[in-house]
């Protein structure tokens, strides 16, 4: 195995000119490292600029400023097949005349390794992937699953120093989804190799990363580990893209050490101090519906929603003149209120999130 | 505002800087830009400069003598004329061909798509000489069948007839695939709604097709109105400007008059090709990606498809016949007079002299195949996947050449490249005229912008990242072009080179200006022989240029299914 490689992005800005001549900056000052062997996550909604980071990465687009540094050495302005990448794609793009074995052994054949190596490395993956029967088939006899292995593998296959995911699973349906989820995760971490992987799926990125880089309109928002992006956003927008989150007033009653008491509608919690805010500021906070204690008896709502899930059993009730989202875990045995009912709640103080805006 | 053209500007300087690292692609833009330079827009701004200069008499006095003398007008009229008649008539034909054969459940569907693809493969006045041997005054149905002693073939009649047969194909081909987009479930809703079949047709297929039969018709109203060869053969006193332009220039060496009607042709064209291009295309209704998402329910009603069945098979029996004619001509003695079987006009092509024009075609013909096959491809990659600076101008004029008459490059040609260039007593660039060279340029120019479109469609259709894959895996923009790309797009490919040898056999109205005593070509030697009447000797010829373009056909495809097997 190889040596592992570091990543780095320096004020890295692609802007794009419209047919009618607008400038559209796609990726906007991005400035991000990926540690050696680190699987790190591009997430937000489309257009945001995640995939033409991933294609600066590549080679695929040349950046209008900035720097792009694989190994310390910048590569923004090198052609893809002169840099130390391997990618996966979204709709897998084999190539359609060539048999897997062929698929797989491409790159390396264009290194000019002699042939037997060639065998014995393709053998190899096509063992780790359980592919060893699939090696004369040719990509429109796969399904998509089997597609998206073959490219998988022909990625990894090259030992390159960074790997480059483009929503590699999107195509897939559901539950192969997960299983390949899992799969990808256990094979980088047995490689050990730099990755990164752009997806708009939040679940997805939970599942997979060291590290998160939430960006939206080409720029990041925040970049943390999974447990930090959901317990700790920075602001309302990553805090509504990760999970759900209700997103409420309130206002700093009086600052402690380390700890704030934060006055919401005349109930007071002390929480966590995680801003800069001083007392009197308003302020916006976030909690997460599975935070709330049910049957507690700071507020009382009535209820506009109630659906029972199975796990958990969801609410929705209207309060202050906006509408809360309200989980209950294990409702299991438990008396739940319909729609138009009553629901008396309190909110677990350490699960409230002060907003910075 | 000016911030963005700063960036523009910048991002360009950016992509032009980093084609130093991608020296097999800068050196194939050079090369491209070279050819289009050299062999389309010199010879096109030596005919413009040409045409001003009347020898101190005024700049506009070529133009004002073409239009003084009362025969330029009149040839003038004629060729709009005949392009409408004839575009009209091909479009309804074509259109009748192509609705029948999307909507109608009949047999002998292949029979159809094989009499498209006959133009292409024949010399373009194969059809006119068996309109002469068929209506002509010894014609096997005018005095054969009818016993008429002065039938009259040459002339307008006769031309629309010979265009016609030839150009259907184009509109054809174009409607079946228009008509192939239409989804279905649009005319069942018509249906639904309680409309006839009829009413069907001309409430929603026909409105929808209005577009698509305009571009058939523009399109084949270009190549109506450049069309050199039928006129020549069969226009008789009915001369089109495409003819006029050969005989000023050749015969009354008069390039003042010969480049201000080439002028006229040509805006005339282009402006019908602008028109088509940027405006007509742009309104279809079909959508160009949009996949049709079933199966249509075909008409299988009998009271209809037997009609429509029969009308089509006599019309088709008669194409065909237009072209087995040739090769049954060729064994006859002396065609209306004497029908007895002989090899004498086969015997009589067989002197060195007179077969070595079949020689030197097919070998300048072979030799421009592979040169225009591949640059084809590698302009079709380069417009559909690059950037790069020059491209929109690369991909404006290799599309436009499809539009410049035949007549006019072999023209400009002649202009341009008549003369030697150089600096001082250094010759640059020596007289080409009169070279091989010279008509290889020609074959690849005029074949070219067909490969390249076929290309940019095929491209089109295959996903980028599929050659971004092989790229991102060490493949170089070459290694990604020869490994990915072409086997991708092999039929392209392929339909490519069979095109263009067919072309290059086959061309007559370019090259017409650029035969020499050394380079005889087919075409040119077949037309010899039609002039002073040797129909024997002419069907002859015409006979072994289809079976030699048959038999390149077969090779090309076997070379091409051998190179991928030897892949894998």
């Amino acid at each position: 195995m190889r040596e592992k490689i570091k990543v780095e992005l320096k004020n890295l800005t692609k802007t794009f000119i419209t047919n009618k001549n607008d400038q559209v900056k796609a990726v906007d000052n991005v400035n991000l490292t990926v540690e050696p062997g680190e699987f790190v996550c591009l997430l937000g909604p489309s257009g945001c600029g995640k995939t033409t980071t991933l294609r600066m990465l590549a080679g695929f687009e040349i950046p209008t400023e900035g720097e792009i540094l694989i190994g310390g050495k910048n590569v923004a302005n090198l052609t893809p097949d002169k840099r130390d990448t391997a990618m996966v794609f979204q709709n897998y793009a084999l190539f359609p005349h060539l048999n897997v074995y062929d698929n797989i052994s491409y790159g390396l054949k264009l290194q000019k390794l002699p042939k037997s190596e060639i065998r014995d490395r393709v053998d190899k993956i096509l063992e780790l992937m359980k592919m060893k029967d699939f090696a004369h088939r040719v990509p429109s006899e796969m399904s998509g699953g089997q597609q998206q292995r073959v490219s998988l593998a022909r990625a990894l296959i090259m030992e390159s120093g960074v790997l480059l995911f483009d929503e590699p699973l999107s195509n897939l349906d559901a539950k192969l989804r997960l299983h390949m989820r899992d799969e990808i995760r256990k094979i980088q971490k047995q490689v050990g190799i730099s990755t990164i992987y752009v997806t708009h799926d939040q679940e997805e990125a939970m599942g997979l990363s060291d590290k998160i880089v939430i960006m939206k309109d080409g720029m990041i928002q925040q970049m943390g580990s999974p447990r930090e992006i959901y317990q700790k956003p920075v602001n309302e927008f990553v805090a509504q893209f990760i999970g759900r989150a209700n997103i409420l007033d309130g206002t700093i009653a009086e600052e402690k050490e380390g700890t704030v008491i934060l006055d919401v509608h005349g109930v007071r919690y002390e929480t966590e101090k995680t801003t800069g805010h001083i007392e009197g500021d308003k302020v916006k906070f976030m909690i997460r519906p599975e935070s709330f204690i049910i049957g507690g008896k700071d507020f009382k709502a009535e209820v506009t929603k109630s659906v029972f899930m199975g796990s958990h059993h969801e609410y929705e009730v209207s309060l202050f003149g906006k509408t809360f989202e309200i989980s209950e875990n294990n409702p299991m045995r438990k008396i739940t209120a319909d729609t138009g009912e009553q629901l008396f709640f309190s909110m677990d103080p350490n699960s409230i999130h002060i907003l910075e805006k | 505002m000016s911030d963005t053209k700063r960036l523009k500007f910048r991002s360009s300087m950016k992509t032009l800087w980093n084609l130093k690292n991608d020296p097999a692609l800068l050196f194939v833009i050079l090369f491209t830009l070279a050819l289009v330079f050299f062999f389309i827009l010199i010879p096109l701004y030596n005919i413009i400069m040409e045409s001003l200069d009347s020898g101190g008499r005024g700049i506009l006095q070529n133009y004002k003598d073409v239009f003084s003398r009362h025969g330029n007008m009149k040839i003038l009229i004629n060729t709009i004329i005949l392009g409408v008649t004839t575009a009209t008539i091909s479009v309804v034909v074509g259109f009748i061909f192509a609705y029948v054969t999307t909507y109608m459940k009949i047999r002998m569907k292949k029979i159809f798509d094989f009499i498209a693809i006959l133009p292409i493969i024949s010399p373009p006045f194969v059809v006119a000489l068996s309109a002469i041997l068929l209506f002509g005054r010894v014609g096997l149905i005018t005095r054969g069948l009818f016993g008429i002693r002065d039938a009259e073939i040459y002339g307008f009649h006769g031309l629309v007839l010979v265009q016609s047969l030839s150009f259907f194909p184009i509109a054809y081909m174009m409607l079946v695939a228009l008509l192939q987009r239409i989804d279905p479930s649009v005319e069942e809703a018509s249906r639904d709604l309680g409309a006839s079949r009829f009413k069907v047709f001309t409430s929603v297929t026909l409105p929808l097709m209005v577009p698509g039969l305009a571009n058939a018709f523009l399109l084949v109203f270009i190549q109506s109105i450049a069309d050199f060869a039928n006129p020549v053969v069969i226009g008789g006193n009915f001369t089109t400007v495409a003819v006029k332009i050969y005989q000023e220039g050749i015969g009354n060496y008069q390039f003042g008059t010969a480049t201000a009607l080439a002028m006229i042709l040509l805006s005339i064209s282009l402006s019908i090709f602008v028109l088509q291009k940027y405006y007509v295309s742009q309104k279809s209704y079909v959508t160009v990606t949009g996949k049709v998402s079933r199966h249509r329910d075909l008409i299988s009603q009998k009271s209809i498809t037997v009609p429509a069945t029969v009308i089509l098979v006599i019309f088709t029996f008669f194409v065909i016949m237009m072209y087995i004619l040739i090769p049954i001509g060729s064994f006859v003695k002396l065609w209306g007079v004497n029908y007895t079987p002989t090899l004498e006009h086969y015997k009589y092509i067989f002197k060195p002299k007179l077969f070595q024009p079949v020689i030197t075609t097919t070998t300048l013909a072979a030799i421009a195949t592979p040169v225009s096959g591949i640059l084809a491809m590698i302009i079709a990659f380069l417009i559909v996947r690059k950037q790069f600076f020059g491209k929109a101008f690369i991909e404006f004029t290799t599309i436009m050449a499809l539009a410049i008459p035949g007549t006019i490059i072999g023209l400009g040609y002649v202009i341009s490249y008549n003369k030697s260039y150089g600096i001082g007593n250094f010759t640059l660039i020596p007289p080409i005229t009169g070279t091989g060279f010279i008509i290889i340029m020609a074959f690849i120019i005029r074949s070219l912008p067909v490969g390249v479109r076929s290309g940019i469609t095929s491209l089109q259709q295959i996903d980028p990242s599929i050659e971004e894959a092989a790229s991102v895996l060490g493949a170089s923009s070459r290694k990604v072009f020869t490994s990915v790309t072409i086997p991708m797009i092999k039929n392209a490919f392929l339909n490519g080179l069979i095109f263009t040898f067919a072309r290059s056999m086959t061309l007559v109205s370019t090259v017409i200006f650029l035969i020499s005593a050394r380079y005889k070509l087919l075409t040119t030697s077949i037309m010899a022989q039609i002039d002073v009447g040797r129909m024997g000797v002419a069907s002859a010829y015409c006979t072994i240029l289809i079976i030699v373009v048959s038999i390149t056909m077969v090779l090309i495809k076997f070379l091409i299914s051998r190179i991928s097997t030897d892949q894998e």
